[in-house]
């Protein structure tokens, strides 16, 4: 195996390790609550809260487009990220060129964000 | 300790035992330490509104969290009806996962890590990214009005501090030149004049105050607990949780808030390296440097949740959006510029 994926072993083995000590929190109340006799579901105890009273209506609702708007603008500049990553950390290679051709391309990012701001895609008074 | 296992276990099976072992002394003591740290907090926060806090479990009610997670472990897990069992019980799981793995790579010594990858940086981002899931299924799988809100309000705060993080990251990186979070501390010894750390450095002091503001924002704590405000949303995204599920997003929540104290420390205050570059201070390990630093942090943000009023979600948002992203975008030409004069010789 070539050694640099063999560096990455230990996560995987970490991720399955954390998995199961995870997944064993959420199995073992359970099973232990048939045991201690905790375990007493009713209709009443299984209903949605609701400050008290049913529910009027369906929990997953209208909500509000700025969500939609928050995540699409979180795309564009954790894309933009993505690709400074990369240029971050070989600025000294690729040299002034490299470096005036990332500012051209934060400044065209800069006008599209200037344009959200304006355009209101900002605000949530 | 690997060499000894695979001699005693065979080459596989030794470095699989010896791999688990160290994972396992990760993850235990990293439970035991957001159990104290809930402890710490709780203690801090009565000291600061003049109560005492917990006092009665154990010696100075040390073993209140101990107490708790047992209360909580044997409680009965309820699942609402109209939920979506497979998510409802996914999501803490998430949670709780991501909060661990995140630490396989923080250098706790100059040899202490358990994956020197090369690009831990990213692991940790993209480990971090994925805590949204968490919170957005659970509110999805419980059916049921304020998680679903909460969990909305949640993933927007979330998303929207992590961009410029994304960019406050971009700086540490231009000056440190790697990912490799053992590069990066190397790279802040003696970083000015004697002072280990990038956050003695004027131009990257600002960022670690962004990064730390944004913490807290990215961890949901107060002043930006918004998704868990009680008086609009009840408990949140877990208000239909019970027994260790509920659990889980605290010890999760929790980890996460470690992590960044962590974080805060490695990439701007010299993770394990003492603050000072003086031989003497090198006598103490490192690991003692680092959990000084994580603590002190933590403080820090204890201090904040006792003092700051809470924000409201167009204040949280504008800050976000308006001020940290346009600030950061900003400082990473800056920064990118300086180094080109100065270390890349573009003028010369």
């Amino acid at each position: 195996m070539a050694p640099q994926a063999a560096e990455y072993l230990p996560i995987l083995l970490f991720l399955g390790v954390a998995l199961a000590l995870s997944a064993a929190f959420v199995a073992l109340p359970m099973i232990a609550s048939r045991f201690t006799g905790s375990h007493k579901p009713y209709a009443d105890k299984l209903a949605e809260y609701e400050c008290g009273f049913p529910a009027f209506e369906d929990s997953r609702s209208q909500f509000d487009v700025r969500f939609y708007l928050v995540a699409i603008l979180f795309i564009i500049f954790d894309l933009e990220a993505a690709f400074l990553f990369p240029w971050a950390v070989s600025l000294g290679a690729i040299g002034i060129a490299g470096w005036t051709a990332m500012m051209i391309f934060l400044a065209e990012l800069t006008l599209g964000y200037v344009y959200a701001w304006k355009k209101g895609a900002l605000e949530w008074e | 300790m690997t060499e000894w296992f695979q001699g005693q276990l065979g080459y596989g099976f030794g470095w699989f035992v010896s791999t688990l072992i160290l994972i396992l002394m990760i993850a235990l003591p990293l439970m035991l330490a957001v159990a104290m740290i809930i402890y710490a907090d709780r203690k801090i926060w009565a000291a600061m509104a003049l109560r005492r806090g917990p006092n009665v479990v154990g010696p100075f009610g040390l073993l209140q969290s101990f107490a708790d997670g047992l209360k909580v472990f044997l409680k009965e897990t309820i699942i609402p009806s109209s939920a979506n069992r497979g998510l409802f019980l996914l999501a803490p799981i998430i949670t709780f996962t991501i909060a661990l793995i995140a630490w396989a790579v923080i250098p706790f010594g100059p040899d202490m890590v358990l994956a020197d990858i090369n690009v831990g940086l990213l692991y940790i981002l993209a480990a971090s990214s994925l805590g949204v899931y968490g919170v957005i299924i659970a509110g999805w799988a419980s059916n049921s009005k304020y998680p679903f809100y909460s969990a909305l309000r949640a993933a927007a705060q979330m998303v929207s501090y992590e961009v410029s993080i994304g960019f406050v990251l971009i700086t540490v990186i231009l000056w440190a030149g790697t990912f490799n979070l053992q590069g990066i501390i190397a790279m802040q010894k003696s970083h000015v004049f004697f002072l280990n750390g990038f956050g003695f450095n004027p131009l990257l002091f600002p960022m670690a105050v962004i990064f730390l503001i944004s913490a807290m924002a990215e961890t949901a704590r107060a002043p930006f607990d918004l998704t868990e405000a009680e008086s609009e949303l009840v408990a949140g995204y877990q208000t239909e949780y019970s027994s260790m599920s509920f659990a889980l997003f605290w010890l999760g929540e929790y980890g996460n808030v470690l992590l960044m104290c962590a974080l805060n420390a490695t990439l701007f205050w010299g993770g394990w390296l003492p603050p000072i570059d003086w031989a003497p201070l090198y006598v103490v390990p490192g690991i003692i440097w680092l959990f000084a630093k994580i603590f002190i942090f933590f403080f820090i943000f204890s201090w904040v949740k006792a003092t700051v009023p809470r924000f409201r979600y167009d204040q949280l948002m504008r800050l976000g959006w308006k001020i940290f992203l346009p600030f950061a975008l900003l400082w990473v030409a800056i920064v990118s510029g300086y180094l080109m004069i100065t270390r890349y010789g573009a003028l010369a």
